[in-house]
């Protein structure tokens, strides 16, 4: 994956606008945030292969940290913290905020097909 | 103690590093008196957060690189390893039963006379737990007369005062290359997982890691309570 370029994610949104789509959106911070540090909690969510339609899509954000809003219909998606994204080779929309060690603390991606 | 009095060991742990952060030096050990050591890895460990650093993993990629990883250390270690196909923070949510009978598939075509798994409720990772609880049903399944024994490692903050001290206690200091050889070969996971150690809330000083990876500690499991 690669830094985050504002404009390039904007245009790559575009192709998924208005159709059926798979998302995965998780946040963490690990399965050991508690175990080495007491005064910390274990938090965490994810959904993977909810189907959804939206009708816009926003990126937004500085300083290398971005946050996505997804328009549907009944609601919102959004994500908060991104900072690297890639279009994988299957043409999905990969975008995951990590911190400086490489450890991932939010995904949120984009496909016209299930993930495996 | 005399590792040779075996004749195989099993391990059954959910993810690949688990058997390296937590049993190189003993796998060492068994592998050094010519035991055969079989792995039974329960996840690819595909929802975890390390993705390399730099960055060469994403949450799509990390299945295949953690198989890869988990591969490499098969050589490193000389094990056989035997991948479950359970996925990554799901374990607590299976069937039990179904679990244990899985596993006890494979112990009854392999008849270890040693298992090797996390202390059910002591293991920090709800996968260690449930897949240690799995591990003990399934042992605890087999005739008395054909059962293994059964090391429980527990790493919670709190297993010595609430399990006492451990039965087995496996110094890895003579042989520790070997156990960050087998570590390493989690490239993934590695260097962020000694990060955390080293910045842990309690950590006393210098070589937080080799401290805490230079003792690997288990309990007897009693099946007669």
């Amino acid at each position: 994956m690669k830094p985050i370029q504002m404009k390039d994610v904007q245009k790559t949104f575009e192709s998924f606008v208005n159709k059926d789509v798979y998302i995965h959106l998780e946040t963490t911070n690990g399965a050991y945030a508690r175990h080495f540090n007491q005064k910390s909690y274990n938090v965490g969510a994810y959904i993977r292969n909810a189907k959804v339609t939206f009708s816009r899509a926003r990126i937004a954000g500085e300083d290398g940290f971005y946050r996505v809003g997804l328009k549907m219909d009944l609601g919102w998606i959004y994500a908060e913290g991104l900072t690297h994204w890639e279009v994988d080779g299957q043409g999905r929309l990969l975008m995951a905020g990590h911190d400086d060690a490489g450890r991932l603390m939010v995904a949120l991606e984009i496909s016209e097909k299930p993930f495996k | 103690m005399d590792y040779k009095e075996h004749k195989h060991v099993v391990v059954i742990y959910p993810h690949p590093d688990d058997e390296s952060f937590g049993a190189a030096g003993t796998i060492t050990r068994f592998r050094e008196a010519g035991v055969p050591v079989t792995y039974l890895c329960g996840t690819l460990g595909e929802m975890g957060r390390n993705m390399g650093s730099p960055l060469f993993a994403n949450r799509e990629t990390l299945s295949e690189v953690r198989k890869k990883e988990l591969m490499d250390v098969a050589k490193v270690l000389d094990i056989e390893v035997i991948m479950l196909g359970y996925r990554d923070k799901t374990l607590e949510f299976e069937d039990r039963d179904g679990i244990a009978e899985h596993l006890r598939s494979y112990l009854a075509n392999i008849q270890p006379s040693l298992v090797i798994t996390h202390y059910p409720g002591y293991a920090v990772h709800p996968d260690h737990n449930a897949l240690g609880a799995a591990a003990v049903e399934a042992v605890r399944r087999m005739e008395p007369g054909n059962r293994p024994i059964l090391w429980a490692q527990a790493i919670s903050n709190n297993r010595i005062e609430a399990l006492g001290k451990p039965d087995i206690v496996i110094d890895t200091e003579p042989i520790f290359d070997k156990k960050v050889q087998a570590i390493q070969a989690h490239r993934s996971q590695a260097e962020a997982m000694i990060k955390r150690m080293e910045e842990a809330s309690d950590h006393s000083g210098e070589d937080e890691f080799r401290k805490r990876m230079r003792y690997e500690r288990f309990y007897i499991w009693n099946f007669d309570n």
